[in-house]
């Protein structure tokens, strides 16, 4: 079947909350064949309907949601919905990535992508069901735990629903509040939530019921079969998918990289009492996959703890990581149970981890009193990490501070607390402590909404390569910024690739076919280069004198060598992590400043970006 | 070939309703499948295999006859089927499907296309003829 525009439903949903006015206009060709879709969409639409100066939390900031050309066909885990809005967290560009069913029926609906702007009267949700569109009051719902709405939606709209929620943290504007999914899927990062809540928008419940037009179906058809049978043949097929990402637990400890104890060091002792294989013995109820995925990482598990019990979706790795050894829990129920009070208050659990895991520091340190948090705070107390996670969700006491993140807290805080408030650009460090991992540290310091790891994971490369040499790491590291974005352009899952060693040329083989377009991967590669120097064009144009200042660690990892454990005595000095970014913005076409340079912008066809950024840029 | 499930197997991925879009329909579209997956969440937190045990029910209950026996399977006739509705609420496995593009129900033809693609074989041919790539 041929259609004006293969692999895409063709439309973008427009829709203000504070009119309740929406339309759909024709998805631009040019924005599809320059951005392709997903996070390439949702760079541009913020650049284009963002006002400058905008208030995160204001009515004028957008949220857009986008799939890919990939979502939703008959592939390996073409199941990703990526979304963005400039970031409270931030204040630059923020994106998130959430699994599940939503992103393909988004597109089953008619929609490649929705952008939401305004602010509703009372709180809503919004509806979109094929060509019908509606808003429906929420105050019901509303101060609800994002779990239990979803349960509740789903009872009232109906099963075939695919709904998206806030909790608590982002109905109070949390800055790391997310947005919930699939009973336990989120997407987690840069506060998205909390741009929700800002707009009084508790959920957006999806139904759709078209065709995914296809340039060449049955040929497309061959091609899935054989990436499915692929990925059938591949030994991480059996081996990977019983523990999913909690598999990696162990391994994080041995190479010594494992967040604990707010990364005052990088082995957790107690590590395999909360990795992959005690999910399996005790905790997991069943497998839970995305859309179209054979290798389902959801854990979807049951946990008893003398607090109560409780269903969640995990712990996944980065849960494990910030709640589990960042905060010394040391039980995989009790990991679990917080995770679940996590996921019902709407809160990151890596922000999250990291926010409770300062605060038991401070706390240690004598910066926060028991009066002024309201109790006793200690390591590995499930106790101590709920009560906070409450307060914070609901911005009571000391929650209200804590819940502007790690940085407002230590510039409040002070005492010298702003050397272990673990964050770059404002968004906190996802579950890999990269003293001893250059490349890796290199990955978190330049990720364009803060350190998360997702952009390039590097440490592999570092084990691999050498713990200590700086060599070929910030090519390494520009190489897989542009390759790992790619699955949130297209509409895909990267763990095919990531876990199970699935090609990539199977994802160049497919593209043509479904979208009719001869892109090769290198030009695929191409638009992923264009996306990220436009995302750090938007926190220039948002963020004053933005550039190299902001792409730096906390202190402690370029002061305080490490403990103990595999990585002891290790850190990387500031002239090396100097050196890492004047290669880094080298190779990139960038200036010593860490701005992309005119002609970088004109050779990618950004020169928008240069008419609009003018004297910013060198 | 029969179909049969292992819902404990399950990971509610879907991708058996892709697959059946595209063999029978020849079109992308979960909404257009022959069997169907149920999620119960979040408790007790598992999925159902919803599939056509080829139990003839339809084609007993079918006004116009318009469902016959051929092969393993009971097949629509879609120039007599009027679309009235009766085999669907009278199917006992709760398998046959509608959509607002089609004109007959939506039933499962047993092209053995879903065990090919279960990742997880949590569907499956009883008779062992068809088995996951
Ligand atoms: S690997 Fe995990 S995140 Fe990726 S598609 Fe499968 S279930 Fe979803
Ligand atoms: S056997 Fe064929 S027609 Fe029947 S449910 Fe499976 S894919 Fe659909
Ligand atoms: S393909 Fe298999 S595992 Fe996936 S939903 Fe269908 S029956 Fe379940």
């Amino acid at each position: 079947m041929t259609t004006s525009m293969p692999g895409y439903a063709g439309r973008l949903l427009y829709v203000d909350l504070t009119s309740r006015q929406w339309e759909t206009r024709p998805l631009p060709g040019d924005l599809a064949r320059e951005y392709l879709g997903g996070r390439g969409f949702v760079a541009r639409l913020l650049w284009d309907e963002v006002p400058t100066g905008a208030d995160p939390l204001g009515p004028e900031n957008r949220v857009v949601l986008a799939t890919g050309p990939l979502t939703g066909l008959f592939l390996p885990c073409g199941g990703k919905l990526h979304l963005g809005a400039k970031s409270p967290a931030t204040g630059g560009y923020g994106d998130a990535n959430i699994g599940g069913h939503l992103a393909p029926e988004l597109k089953g609906a008619g929609y490649d992508g929705v952008v939401i702007q305004g602010r509703s009267p009372q709180p809503c949700l919004l509806v979109i069901e094929d060509d019908a569109v509606r808003f429906m009051d929420a105050t019901p719902w509303w101060g609800q735990g994002a779990i239990e709405s979803e349960a509740r939606l789903k009872a009232e709209l109906g099963e075939a629903f695919q709904i998206m929620t806030i909790g608590p943290a982002g109905e109070n504007l949390v800055k790391y509040a997310c947005i919930s999914h699939d009973f336990g899927r989120q997407a987690g990062r840069t506060g998205v939530g909390a741009v929700f809540g800002s707009k009084r928008l508790k959920a957006v419940a999806i139904r759709g019921s078209k065709d995914i037009p296809v340039f060449d179906a049955r040929a497309a058809q061959a091609e899935g079969r054989r990436m499915y049978e692929v990925c059938f043949g591949k030994p991480g097929f059996e081996e990977w998918t019983p523990y999913g990402t909690a598999g990696v637990t162990d391994w994080v400890n041995e190479v010594g990289a494992f967040p604990t104890r707010n990364f005052q060091t990088t082995y957790f002792p107690q590590h395999t009492e909360i990795n992959g294989r005690k999910l399996k013995e005790r905790i997991l109820v069943t497998d839970k996959g995305c859309f179209g995925c054979p290798i389902p990482c959801g854990k979807y598990s049951k946990v008893k703890v003398p607090r109560g019990m409780a269903y969640v979706e995990g712990p996944e790795y980065e849960t494990i990581a910030l709640m589990g050894g960042n905060c010394a829990v040391a039980t995989i129920e009790e990991v679990g149970y917080a995770n679940y009070i996590a996921d019902e208050l709407g809160l990151d659990t890596i922000s999250g981890g990291n926010v409770v895991a300062f605060a038991i520091e401070c706390y240690e340190k004598g910066l926060l009193t028991e009066a002024q948090v309201g109790r006793k705070l200690a390591w590995g107390c499930l106790d101590s990490l709920v009560f906070l996670l409450e307060k914070i969700a609901r911005r009571e006491g000391i929650g209200d501070l804590l819940a502007e993140g790690v940085k407002v807290a230590a510039a409040v805080i002070k005492g010298g607390s702003d050397k272990f408030a673990i964050h770059v650009k404002g968004l906190e460090w996802s579950g890999y402590d990269a003293r001893y991992a250059p490349a890796m540290m290199l990955s978190y310091m330049t990720a364009d909404v803060g350190a998360h790891h997702n952009r390039s994971w590097a440490i592999t490369y570092d084990v691999a390569m050498g713990r200590k040499s700086l060599e070929g790491k910030a090519e390494k590291v520009v190489e897989l910024q542009h390759i790992r974005p790619l699955f949130d352009v297209l509409g895909l899952c990267r763990f095919p690739w990531v876990e199970i060693g699935f090609e990539l040329e199977n994802y160049a083989a497919i593209f043509p076919l479904v979208t009719g377009w001869n892109y090769s991967w290198q030009d695929l590669l191409r638009v992923s280069e264009r996306i990220w120097n436009l995302t750090r064009a938007f926190s220039a144009r948002e963020i004053d004198h933005y550039g190299r200042a902001f792409d730096y660690p906390p202190p402690r990892f370029y002061e305080e060598p490490v403990p103990d454990g595999p990585a002891q005595g290790q850190l990387i000095p500031k002239p090396q992590l100097d050196e890492l970014l004047d290669r880094y913005y080298r190779i990139r076409g960038w200036d010593e400043g860490g701005l992309p340079t005119r002609e970088k912008l004109q050779e990618l066809g950004l020169q928008f970006v240069v008419d609009t950024l003018g004297p910013k840029l060198s | 070939m029969l179909l049969a499930t292992r819902d404990e197997l399950c990971s509610g991925c879907r991708t058996c309703l892709v697959a059946c879009s595209l063999q029978v329909y020849g079109v992308v579209n979960p909404k257009k499948a022959a069997l169907g997956i149920a999620a119960h969440f979040p408790a007790p937190g598992r999925y159902s295999v919803i599939t056509c045990s080829q139990c003839g029910t339809c084609a007993e209950v079918c006004p116009l006859e318009a469902i016959t026996r051929r092969e393993n399977a009971y097949i629509i006739d879609e120039r007599i089927c009027n679309l009235c509705g009766l085999c669907i609420s009278s199917c006992p496995q709760e398998a046959m499907f509608t959509h607002p593009d089609l004109s007959t129900p939506i039933k499962c033809i047993l092209c053995g296309e879903c065990v090919r693609y279960c990742p997880r074989q949590a569907v499956y041919d009883l008779h062992g003829e068809v088995s996951r790539k």
